[in-house]
């Protein structure tokens, strides 16, 4: 009998989901009302719990998945299911530590990683503890990886050197000096997004070759030459979120080299646009291929943003406004979640093959989270474009005022990101159900 | 379908072996302009812009937040400095918090405000933008550019 560890992975992150929906939506009204409970609840306290729960979320299902296709896809004899039992452990008990070090405002850490800085030991043992697992599973089939083996496993092991990484500012050698430290820290961000990225894009390749029962998706030249390219955007091209730091002009000269090599990506993308996606075979998994659709759809969407603004003239315009904010949120959610709540769907057909997934009412939450998270994205950007013309063609004016005019646009923001809080809930009860069948059985 | 890994495990070294060298040069690379090192006072303002999460806010290089102003510059631009930084911190004015700090805690977090508008400027109005797509930063206390 197969382990209920995944299960239980993918039923936590999915709590951490909603409460990260939850927090973000609490967070984004105080940009409507800024005195809204100020000191009860102030913005700040709500962004550490809104930005760790949704990481979470990602972590964790991504962790669950890669579990789950493992032991009951694949059939490998896990190396040791009482280590993923403590890994579960070990982030279960750190997360609720968190919760509590967030609440009573133990947060000496950074953007992304507010936690006391203690915290990121256990973290990092649940990682380490997951390559020993994952590696030690599969290492005895070395000849011959798919490439999703090939992308979780890097991403399990960036994920370890750019968790340490984002606490280097603990040494004086880094702290001391606020442009050396202020780039790390921004360079293990960006690796650590790109890390992540390694195992939820290594889980859409599995679903596309398994949902298409087509294993040349994930064995050809052309998918290693995308995983290398990737994984060389995740070691050097971090520096396109700091072209405006005064650092060394090389450090940005090679960020921007690297990060243009994603217009192949992108060209890759238009050229097998329809063999990507209109030939997967869906009738088995229709909600699977629905989310992968969705997937493709805000992949084109946020490629073209990112690789926009990775140029330095469009990005002096754009950096430090709202459109970071789209471009961040577009992936998360468009991409990371998409890619995801697919995975879910496969899984819960896997545990349940007469589950019936497409339902009317997930089929619609599925149409109005797409309408929504378009809504909430444009939103953004164009409150962005507004906040960049203050800045760089008004130039004048109280940053209050601006804020002020951007009041329509954080209306939109806020309604519809209760309708992608509303139409993911939707979506996701029924697989939420069926986990929690799967572990009370 | 190639079955051997052996290639692909020889470019992984290759790139590790770039990325360890890279990091190396960064980490031991200082920005572009020489600043003073953080102080003692610098780096417990620092510990406090943390602690009390002011980056959930506001933004250092545009990096942070998006409900307060960029504090890149705020110790050097006209019209504020020290004593407007004092003023707001304890004042709870829209959507920031009332804070309780201390004449010392004000201080330092002044000092670390100082030290950081000492390393560069933000948003770069000088900066020049080249036909090739490339951006020549003005530096801090610098009059030729990159």
């Amino acid at each position: 009998m197969n382990s209920k560890a995944p299960i239980y992975f993918l039923v936590f992150a999915m709590i951490a989901l909603f409460l990260g929906m939850f927090f973000g939506m609490t967070a984004s009204f105080q940009y409507l009302m800024p005195e809204f409970l100020k000191e009860q609840i102030p913005f700040s306290k709500l962004r550490p719990f809104h930005v760790t729960s949704v990481i979470s979320w990602i972590v964790l299902s991504a962790t669950g998945s890669i579990y789950f296709f493992l032991t009951y896809v694949e059939k490998f004899k896990l190396f040791s299911p009482l280590l993923a039992k403590i890994h579960f452990i070990i982030f279960l008990l750190t997360g609720i530590v968190i919760y509590f070090s967030f609440a009573f405002d133990f947060t000496e850490g950074r953007e992304y990683f507010a936690f006391a800085p203690i915290l990121i030991i256990p973290i990092l043992i649940g990682w380490i503890l997951f390559g020993i697992n994952y590696f030690k599973t599969l290492y005895a089939n070395m000849r011959g990886w798919p490439i999703y083996f090939w992308m979780w496993g890097t991403g399990i092991a960036f994920m370890c050197y750019h968790l340490m990484e984002a606490h280097f500012w603990l040494f004086d050698f880094f702290r001391l000096n606020f442009i050396k430290d202020f780039s790390v820290q921004w360079k293990s961000t960006g690796s650590f997004t790109g890390s992540w990225n390694m195992l939820v894009y290594g889980i859409s390749i599995y679903l596309m070759s398994k949902i298409k029962k087509d294993s040349n998706v994930a064995t050809n030249k052309a998918a290693f030459f995308f995983y290398f390219l990737g994984l060389t955007n995740l070691m050097f091209g971090w520096a396109h979120h700091t072209y405006l730091l005064p650092t060394q002009p090389w450090i940005r000269y090679v960020a921007y080299g690297i990060s243009m090599t994603e217009w192949i990506v992108l060209a890759s993308i238009i050229y097998n646009w329809k063999s990507s996606v209109l030939k997967v075979e869906k009738d088995n998994n229709p909600m699977a291929y629905r989310f992968l659709l969705a997937t493709d759809f805000w992949i084109f969407i946020n490629i073209i943003l990112a690789l926009l603004f990775s140029i330095p003239a469009i990005n002096f315009f754009t950096h430090g406004t709202h459109i970071t904010v789209a471009h961040s949120m577009g992936t998360t959610i468009g991409i990371n979640t998409t890619i995801l709540f697919s995975a879910l769907f496969f899984i819960v057909h896997q545990l349940y093959p007469d589950f019936r997934t497409d339902r009317k009412w997930v089929k619609r939450g599925f149409v109005y989270f797409n309408i929504s998270l378009f809504i909430f994205f444009v939103s953004l950007i164009i409150a962005g474009a507004k906040r960049s013309y203050w800045m760089f063609v008004l130039k004048e004016g109280a940053f209050s005022e601006m804020q002020d005019s951007l009041i329509p646009y954080y209306i939109s923001f806020f309604i519809f990101g209760i309708a992608i809080f509303v139409s993911l809930s939707i979506v996701a009860y029924p697989l939420f159900k069926a986990f929690l069948q799967k572990i009370k059985s | 379908m190639s079955t051997d890994s052996r290639p692909y495990i020889f470019v992984i070294a290759i790139l590790l072996a770039l990325f360890g060298f890279y990091n190396y040069v960064v980490y031991n690379t200082d920005g572009y302009v020489a600043v003073e090192k953080l102080s003692p006072t610098a780096v417990k303002g620092q510990q406090l812009f943390q602690s009390n999460r002011c980056w959930s806010c506001h933004q250092l290089y545009g990096l942070g937040g998006y409900l307060g102003p960029d504090l890149t510059n705020i110790y050097s631009s006209e019209g504020k400095g020290p004593n407007y930084i004092k003023a707001f911190l304890n004042s709870g004015v829209k959507s920031m918090p009332q804070f309780n700090f201390s004449e010392e805690e004000k201080d330092a977090l002044v000092e670390y405000l100082r030290l950081v508008d000492e390393t560069g400027i933000y948003p770069n109005y000088d900066a020049e933008i080249e036909a090739s797509g490339w951006v020549k930063i003005k530096y801090r206390n610098e009059t030729s550019k990159d």
